[in-house]
């Protein structure tokens, strides 16, 4: 396996890098949709973001990534215990995996040799505590869509079926990435991303060469290259860092709290959760720039992304979502 | 533009020996041709790196590609026997069929291209009309484009490379070097084609330091630029660098029928050009002529009628997957093999593997696998089949441009409710002497938008023809598994024949002929009368078809959507 692009040397994307960092600072954002037109360094960043995460210490062996032995399915077998530091999971969902592979199945390995009936842990289990990571997420198949949402909103899997009864932890955040000329997303699936951002191909000729540069720099050279750029992903690891522990002392005002309801009203979308995941998001902001309060200026920057996906659709608008949050927040924050 | 076969050819065999040289670099080579000698032939002349290939189909397992227990070896062996997956080995892979290369298998592909897999592809695409190519997904990633088609035996030419030349510039090829000067071009003239992805300089990067390499050149030189822009820029141009005045103008002429549209294209493209041409300006000239020496002729023709965005959009692989959801699978449950179902072997084997060692207790004398008929597991599949609307929209002149506005909203509600109600909308507009098929059937808005924004209006009204052209197109759909339905729009009387023929009568009576035609189809269909007194002609003609007549005289796009899902509900 090849090391991965760095993520600091991504040129531009500024939107699709930050939106990738909030989730690092609070994973219960829940989740990152990238769309865009192809080449414009979607399945880049995301593999870039699994070198950018803090390790996480799981029990040594566990096929579900438990923090502790009493995080352990009991249907597991039992492991020595052992606490071990592992990067963090980040879990690639293939187009037209069977839903054997999702949620796991019967192992039939031990099955055929030893006769014993065990469960073999699916993609689910293995992204537990991690990130799982849909490319073309608008052409999966319904019926995992279906498996997805589910789990997803529950954070548990429940398996039922040829004769398992058996159910593990599945919390992860999802990323998803897309090309929207291929297809719509189901609204349901929408909502279950926390962030959506748009990527275009860069216009600016100089970036473009710039892109091409460092991308032929690293393919020549890579070991050279991540010498070069493995501090400044560093420094963004340890910004990520920092920001996790000032997070839960970031304040809101009651202010902000009324803020985001005005928001969410003017531009009506649905249910609550566009108003909880602005304010999560405005937080993580403010926790990864070092400020102690959610200002109006995190809330600005955020929204787009918070919530441009939560629209009801209104065909005959020619704006896109993005602009029609961008006008809302002008005419409350006004 | 000179485009001799001997010369695509020569292309052909450059490209593989670039490929031979660097696979890992340049991901591969799509090669479009039918089955026939010139194919064979040039297999037959693959470089020896390359010609160890394995051939896999569109119909590849999960576990032949990324290796897995092999079941009946275990089962014979009585241990687990595990295989190698075919990603896992170095050998360049060949996907026959490649057109019919379902998105699963293309996305597993690119994915193991993206981990770095150092091997090269080989798509063999045999398909026949445009729609019909490999997947996006893997064609974006493979740097070369070699087509055969109406290449004869007799143009082929030997171009051979020694073994040891490709072995030798596989050698030196990690010592070249690319000067930043060159590098800014290629990307200059990449944008200039009016390639978005940058994929593509990054891939003709990698033949120019290859074909270096097979040069003995320790840099990349201008040559090497040429070539490489050539082979991988020419079949991904989506527009022609502007100005270029005669090569823009010349295919103009049979698109005369909207020159509004074209000239609109051009002024839209003409900005960005022009401030992407600031700095550098001496040798891109070369390299773009160089490049459009090669753009196939196909090519410059669709370009100069095609804005940017629509020729880029066509064929995703949304619309691609044909008849690909005609099924959903379920869990497959045990019964009894009547001959209409079919057995599930994994789900039967692990129905019956946690009982072998209780059964082999139970009759030790019995070799093999102890399967009995409660561990039979039959397959089942639910159908399920999507909904295509057909929206047949008359453009004439009679139909004032508000009606048709109103059809574009219509149209883009609907399938903004689309994935809920598991439709696929496509519009076929009718007016002057012909109906076009303005959008192919899709769930994209993202796509209906942009083909609606340029829907022109005014002429005449060719009934017969938008109903004949709908119902070709609902027999087509109907092939691929889904279930059309038919909407038709228009405020008037039939007054252009089908062609051949003239006069009032004459198309009336096509477009009754033709009714019948939709009627045999026995599909949901309604007419929507928009004119503002209601028509009995159009009642008649909606009998004809066997379609609700729906008189609509005054209705704005909600209304109307809602009164074509009443319509065509059933």
């Amino acid at each position: 396996m090849r090391q991965p692009f760095p993520f600091s040397a991504i040129v531009g994307q500024e939107a699709m890098k930050q939106a990738m960092v909030l989730t690092a600072v609070d994973p219960g954002i829940g989740g990152v949709l990238v769309f865009g037109d192809r080449g414009t360094g979607k399945s880049t960043a995301v593999r870039a973001l699994a070198a950018l995460l803090p390790p996480i210490s799981v029990l040594a062996g566990s096929s579900t990534n438990a923090a502790s032995a009493e995080d352990q399915p009991d249907w597991a077998d039992p492991l020595p215990g052992d606490i071990h530091d592992i990067p963090t999971p980040v879990i690639d969902l293939p187009l037209g995996a069977s839903e054997d592979r999702v949620v796991g199945a019967l192992d039939i390995e031990r099955a055929l040799t030893r006769g014993e009936k065990a469960f073999e842990p699916g993609l689910l289990a293995r992204a537990n505590r991690g990130y799982l990571y849909i490319d073309e997420v608008n052409l999966l198949e319904d019926h995992i869509v279906d498996l997805l949402l589910d789990v997803a909103q529950s954070g548990e899997n429940v398996i039922e079926r040829e004769g398992l009864s058996i159910r593990h932890d599945a919390r992860f955040v999802l990323v998803g990435s897309g090309n929207p000329e291929e297809g719509e997303l189901r609204p349901q699936l929408l909502d279950r991303f926390g962030l959506s951002v748009e990527v275009r191909s860069p216009t600016d000729i100089p970036e473009r060469v710039e892109v091409i540069r460092r991308r032929a720099a690293f393919d020549t050279n890579p070991q050279a290259f991540l010498d070069k750029w493995n501090p400044e992903d560093a420094k963004i690891r340890d910004q990520i860092l920092t920001a996790r522990a000032a997070l839960p002392k970031v304040a809101t005002s009651d202010k902000t709290l009324h803020d985001c309801a005005e928001l969410c009203v003017a531009l009506g979308s649905d249910g609550l959760r566009g108003e909880l995941t602005l304010l999560r998001t405005a937080r993580a902001l403010a926790a990864y720039q070092g400020d102690a309060e959610v200002t109006r200026t995190h809330m600005r920057a955020v929204a787009p992304m918070a919530l441009s996906h939560r629209l009801r659709r209104d065909p005959l608008d020619e704006a896109g979502s993005s602009t029609r949050v961008m006008r809302a927040v002008e005419d409350v924050f006004a | 533009m000179k485009h001799d076969a001997t010369e695509a050819w020569v292309t052909g065999q450059l490209a593989v020996h670039l490929l031979a040289v660097d696979p890992g670099g340049l991901g591969g080579l799509h090669l479009r041709a039918r089955a026939g000698p010139v194919r064979t032939a040039f297999l037959d002349a693959l470089p020896v790196g390359l010609k160890t290939a394995r051939k896999i189909g569109a119909n590849v397992q999960d576990t032949q590609l990324f290796g897995g227990i092999d079941i009946s070896a275990t089962l014979a062996a009585g241990q687990v026997v595990r295989s190698h997956g075919l990603l896992s080995e170095p050998v360049p892979l060949m996907l026959t069929m490649a057109e019919r290369c379902p998105p699963g298998l293309a996305a597993r592909l690119a994915q193991a291209m993206d981990a770095g897999r150092q091997q090269a592809l080989i798509l063999m695409d045999e398909g026949c009309d445009e729609d019909e190519t490999a997947p996006a997904t893997l064609t974006e990633r493979l740097a070369f484009h070699v087509n055969l088609d109406g290449l004869r035996p007799v143009d082929l030419a030997e171009m051979a490379l020694a073994p040891d030349e490709i072995s030798a510039a596989q050698a030196c090829l990690p010592g070249v070097t690319v000067s930043d000067d060159m590098l800014a071009l290629m990307v200059v003239t990449a944008a200039r084609f009016g390639i978005d992805s940058l994929r593509a300089p990054l891939l003709a990067l990698a033949a120019a330091r290859a074909h270096a390499a097979l040069s003995g050149r320790p840099e990349v030189e201008e040559d090497d630029a040429q070539i490489a822009a050539q082979l991988v820029f020419a079949h991904r141009a989506t527009l022609l660098p502007q100005e270029e005045e005669d090569a823009a103008q010349e295919p103009d002429e049979d698109t005369s029928a909207d020159p509004e549209d074209s000239s609109k294209d051009q002024q839209t493209e003409e900005p960005d050009v022009e401030s992407e041409e600031g700095g550098q300006n001496i040798p891109q000239d070369m390299l773009i002529e160089a490049v459009k020496a090669f753009l196939p002729p196909e090519i410059l023709s669709a370009l100069s009628q095609k804005s940017k965005g629509g020729g880029k959009g066509s064929g995703g692989a949304g619309q691609r997957r044909k008849g690909n959801r005609r099924g959903r699978p379920l869990p497959s449950r045990p019964g009894k093999l009547d001959g209409s179902s079919r057995i599930d072997i994994v789900a039967t084997l692990r129905a019956a593997a946690p009982w072998q060692m209780l059964r082999r207790a139970q009759t030790p004398d019995r070799a093999g696998l102890l399967i009995r008929p409660s561990d039979i597991h039959v397959r089942r599949y639910q159908e399920m089949s999507d909904r295509l609307i057909i929206f047949a929209v008359d453009a004439s002149g009679s139909s004032a441009m508000a009606r048709l506005s109103e059809a574009k909203g219509a149209i883009e509600l609907m399938l903004a409710e689309a994935y809920a109600r598991r439709d696929h909308v496509a519009l076929i507009a009718f007016r002057g002497e012909q109906a076009d098929l303005i959008l192919p059937p899709t769930r994209s808005l993202v796509q209906t938008k942009r083909r609606l924004s340029g829907l022109p209006g005014g002429g005449g009204t060719p009934l017969a023809a938008g109903l004949q052209a709908s119902a070709e197109l609902a027999r087509r759909v109907m092939g691929q598994g889904l279930s059309p339905a038919l909407a038709l729009l228009t405020d008037g009387r039939a007054n252009v024949p089908l062609p051949g023929r003239t006069g009032r009568a004459a198309a009336t009576e096509d477009a009754e002929i033709m009714a019948g035609l939709v009627r045999r189809l026995n599909i949901p269909a309604a007419v929507v009368d928009t004119s503002v007194r209601p028509r009995p002609e159009l009642s008649k003609l909606a009998g004809l078809m066997g379609a609700r007549y729906v008189p609509l005289p005054r209705a704005d796009a909600q209304g109307l959507s809602r009164a074509i899902g009443a319509a065509i509900a059933d």
